[in-house]
């Protein structure tokens, strides 16, 4: 099936990027095998890569989740507000995750109940609930969080250079790689970002599936802010800015299709340990922060136009000049890249 | 995303709830002054100085910056399209033209045509990844704000341009009036009429709305759709260049950060104006008034003495409710148009 070689195809190269790209930061730093520096390196990308697993299952089944990094914000001051009030900790973070599985299901409801485009959707409650973030915790910030707390975020597993937060990033990369891609639920997701209608007319629960996968990036959203107060130590309504971007980078360049139907986890983790060691490699080799903002865009565009041109030389080869399409390429284009 | 195909609907059915929907639903820009009016008569019963003419001044000074992005961005967004590079592309223009200005070496007129040629450069740019190299108008302008943004960030390199490295005056100009209007009015009103006589009048401007109501029939009608993606998304660029100046002149002073949240008032100015986020329907008319009702709304905030904390949640809302509304005006047609049908 040449699909299937075409994901092979995809998640090899990223893998042969990822190794360049370790050969690389061997030469230019001693210090790029040390164990702290792996410890820098995952902890810098844990919270979005964390963010990215169900963001490509949102993104498989056709739609997109902009409000990410504000609800990773909102549940950042939560947690703050409610500590400073003195609830501890251990109460804060399950309320938390119940407002962001709250703020998950708001985005759901109004892409499947209102038949709204997520795109807007999610535009409208990225400027919400990082507004609700504001309006929780003003412009002060917290801390002062307890020790094991703080640990959680800075440390590592005794012994080992892992830090706490990789071993979600693992254990939600193992379950939702084997949900997706061996058990019936997955399968129903790519049926849905294929051909939504399709689906429908066959029974698939379109728009409680689409509710469900909301709700639980809502949920994850919330744990990568919980890391992200844990990391920092501290509680602020502008933490997580400009992570959403980051995010959806991680996806499209772990081969998911932007246009829904295709994609894989482990696509997803090569691609979020390649962002993650190049992020480090221009950090070694002091490449300003600007340039590396310019680079995730850049990454960003490129991960698109790469599958989209050789989509079009190969459908050019094949079937004549009539391949080229309308330029709004809408969903069509995704549905008829596998025939 | 996958469902963004519906057809933009006008009920042909004579029907007096047909006619009263066909109206709502085309009345936007009349709704949303009325909607302004009323809560103005509330604000000034609070706080007077709502109706001084330096707040006036003001209000209007900040929507006119707003109005003239959100007109770009909506010929944009008719075509189905959006660009979220918008306030990027603001930042990058006012941070190079104070440069400019700031060295000294060209006049002022010189260093705005720069940068309005500027803008329509990175518009362009946007264009042609859409169009030409196929990446999804999402993907290509949230890319090209982290780029831009990133590339005005090395230009400055943590520098700021100050009011006193200007040339005297220059910011004077955000002040000026042109026969009793600030001039910054003017330009809006300018930039808003000029769209709409081109969208209305021309051949391209019906295209643009071809394109965004059916991409696949507009291609087989033989509309050169590359073209008016192109075309769209750098007059995107410039008029975010002309608002990116305007920033320049109305703040003075400058850092690589000018202009950042922006696209999302710009987006939601556009939205509250009536133009349908899938494309095909609305006016930039409708898009000028969202951003004179949004300016409004931030400066009854500050005049009612509310907390500005809230002004980012209630754009969010504000978003939100727009294309609720707008979701079900639309489907509300769409049933009454079924029912007229029916024999």
């Amino acid at each position: 099936m040449s699909r299937a070689r075409r994901f092979l195809g995809w998640e090899a190269l990223l893998a042969v990027v990822l190794v360049a790209l370790i050969a690389i930061g061997t030469t230019v730093s001693p210090v790029f095998l040390s164990g702290r520096n792996f410890t820098n390196l995952t902890a810098a990308v844990i919270e979005v890569s964390i963010m990215a697993l169900p963001m490509a299952l949102i993104i498989i089944a056709g739609e997109i989740d902009l409000s990410v990094e504000s609800m990773a914000g909102l549940s950042c001051a939560i947690v703050g507000i409610l500590w400073q009030a003195g609830i501890p900790i251990q109460v804060a973070i399950p309320i938390v995750l119940v407002i962001g599985a709250a703020g998950g299901l708001l985005n759901g409801v109004l892409v499947t109940s209102f038949g709204l485009p997520s795109l807007v959707v999610t535009l409208g409650t990225l400027a919400l609930f990082r507004g609700l973030a504001l309006v929780v915790l003003g412009s002060q910030g917290v801390a002062g969080f307890p020790d094991w707390f703080t640990s959680f975020g800075f440390g590592t597993v005794p012994g080992t250079p892992i830090p706490w937060p990789l071993l979600i990033f693992a254990g939600l990369a193992l379950v939702l790689g084997t949900i997706l891609h061996t058990m019936w639920p997955g399968r129903r997701l790519f049926v849905i970002g294929k051909n939504a209608s399709a689906a429908r007319y066959s029974g698939v629960g379109v728009a409680r599936t689409k509710l469900v996968l909301f709700a639980f990036n809502g949920v994850i959203a919330a744990l990568a802010g919980v890391i992200l107060t844990a990391r920092f130590a501290s509680s602020r309504a502008d933490i997580g800015q400009g992570l959403t971007l980051t995010v959806i980078t991680i996806v499209l360049l772990g081969g998911v299709n932007i246009f829904g139907g295709r994609g894989t986890i482990p696509g997803v983790v090569l691609a979020a340990a390649t962002l993650a060691v190049l992020g480090n490699v221009l950090r070694l080799t002091n490449v300003s922060a600007e340039i590396q903002s310019i680079a995730v865009g850049v990454l960003l565009i490129v991960s698109v136009v790469i599958p989209n041109l050789a989509h079009q030389v190969s459908a050019w080869m094949g079937r004549g000049p009539q391949a080229g399409r309308g330029s709004a390429a809408t969903a069509g284009a995704g549905g008829t890249a596998s025939s | 995303m996958a469902e963004a195909t519906v057809p933009v609907a006008v009920p042909t059915g004579s029907s007096s709830a047909a006619r009263l929907l066909r109206a709502v639903a085309r009345q936007r820009e009349l709704s949303l002054i009325v909607v302004m009016l009323v809560l103005g008569a509330f604000v000034f019963t609070q706080a007077p100085q709502f109706l001084s003419a330096s707040n006036l001044t003001q209000v209007t000074a900040h929507a006119s910056i707003i109005a003239v992005a959100a007109v770009g961005e909506a010929i944009v967004i008719l075509t189905r399209n959006v660009d979220l590079s918008v306030e990027a592309t603001m930042g990058l223009v006012a941070f190079a033209v104070a440069d400019i200005l700031a060295s000294h070496t060209v006049g002022a007129p010189v260093a705005i045509l720069l940068g309005v040629l500027l803008g329509l450069v990175l518009g362009l740019l946007n264009g042609v990844l859409v169009a030409v190299l196929r990446v999804p108008a999402i993907i290509a302008t949230l890319g090209t704000l982290s780029a831009y943004r990133g590339f005005t960030l090395l230009l400055a390199g943590g520098k700021q341009i100050t009011l006193t490295q200007l040339p005297a005056g220059y910011t004077d100009w955000a002040r000026g009036t042109v026969v009793f209007l600030p001039l910054f009015v003017v330009i809006a009103l300018v930039v808003v009429t000029v769209a709409a006589l081109v969208l209305r009048q021309t051949t391209i401007g019906r295209q643009v709305y071809a394109l965004g109501s059916n991409p696949e029939a507009a291609e087989i009608l033989g509309i050169r759709t590359r073209l008016i993606t192109i075309s769209t998304f750098a007059v995107c660029g410039l008029l975010a260049g002309v608002a990116g100046v305007m920033w320049g002149m109305e703040f003075g002073t400058i850092n690589a950060t000018a202009a950042t949240g922006v696209t999302l008032q710009v987006i939601a100015a556009v939205v509250v104006g009536g133009v349908n986020i899938n494309g095909g329907s609305g006016t930039v008319v409708g898009a000028g008034i969202g951003a004179l009702f949004l300016a409004f709304i931030q400066n009854a905030l500050i005049l009612l003495k509310l907390s500005q904390f809230w002004l980012q949640a209630i754009y969010g809302l504000v978003i939100l409710i727009a294309v609720v509304i707008d979701g079900a005006l639309l489907r509300a047609v769409q049933r009454s148009r079924a029912r007229g049908r029916r024999p």
